[in-house]
């Protein structure tokens, strides 16, 4: 009865890892490959610990790989942030057909600063309230 | 087929195949992220061949280097990251 369940986690596990893998080729951007590896390769190797935690059936094992399980799915997404963020700023491009981009003119690449607002839009709309307040002279 | 089979025949291929997919992409990658995210993904797959091998070989103790490698692989990823937007600076 063990074995079968050993057998279905670690080959569902390897199954995952595989299409990450696929993923990791097919995708057409850098920030889709980042979202490949967080998830699916997160859930790969979950289950391929898991079959071992089973197999074994011990409580220090079981703890153990509990512990590395816990460690892989708080470090992933820090990690994935991190490269996004990196290569974000460093300039490389989104795939064409993306519909749409949060970060678009919050950053100022020669200042290296980042703004929970569109720079270029806020001093188009002080213009247009400067020019407003000129056109019509307060009574 | 036993257990034993199972995981060598089967299991530990498909790892390999995986790998040496991701291996295609940090050949080839266009920029140097793609690299690091394939770079990462390998060592995560590290971590699985380690609990199929230790299921295989029936010792345990080797799941304390998939820890250890778990480790390596996030500071890594956050160490090239930091020196990638360092560089843009200048």
């Amino acid at each position: 009865m063990t074995d079968i369940l050993v057998a279905i986690f670690s080959f569902s596990g390897a199954i995952f890892i595989l299409l990450a893998s696929i993923g990791l080729i097919r995708m057409p951007d850098s920030y889709l490959r980042i979202s490949v590896t967080t998830k699916a390769a997160t859930l790969g190797v979950g289950l391929l610990l898991i079959a071992a935690a089973i197999h074994f059936q011990d409580f220090s094992i079981t703890t153990r790989v509990l512990a590395i399980i816990l460690f892989i799915l708080l470090t992933a997404p820090i990690s994935g942030h991190l490269i996004g963020r990196a290569s974000y700023f460093s300039g490389v491009k989104l795939w064409k057909h993306s519909i749409m981009d949060d970060m678009e003119g919050k950053y100022n690449k020669a200042t290296q600063e980042l703004k929970s607002e569109d720079v270029e839009e806020l001093k188009k709309r002080e213009k247009n309230e400067k020019a407003l307040v000129k056109k019509k002279p307060l009574k | 087929m036993t257990l034993h089979e199972f995981i060598f025949y089967i299991v530990i291929p498909i790892l390999s195949l995986s790998v040496l997919l991701i291996m295609y992409r940090f050949l080839k990658g266009p920029s140097i992220v793609d690299r690091i995210i394939a770079l990462d993904l390998i060592i995560t797959t590290g971590i699985g061949f380690i609990g199929g091998y230790s299921i295989l070989t029936n010792r345990p103790s080797f799941l304390d280097v998939a820890m250890i490698l778990a480790l390596i692989a996030f500071l890594g990823t956050v160490a090239f990251s930091y020196y990638i937007q360092k560089r843009n600076k200048k």
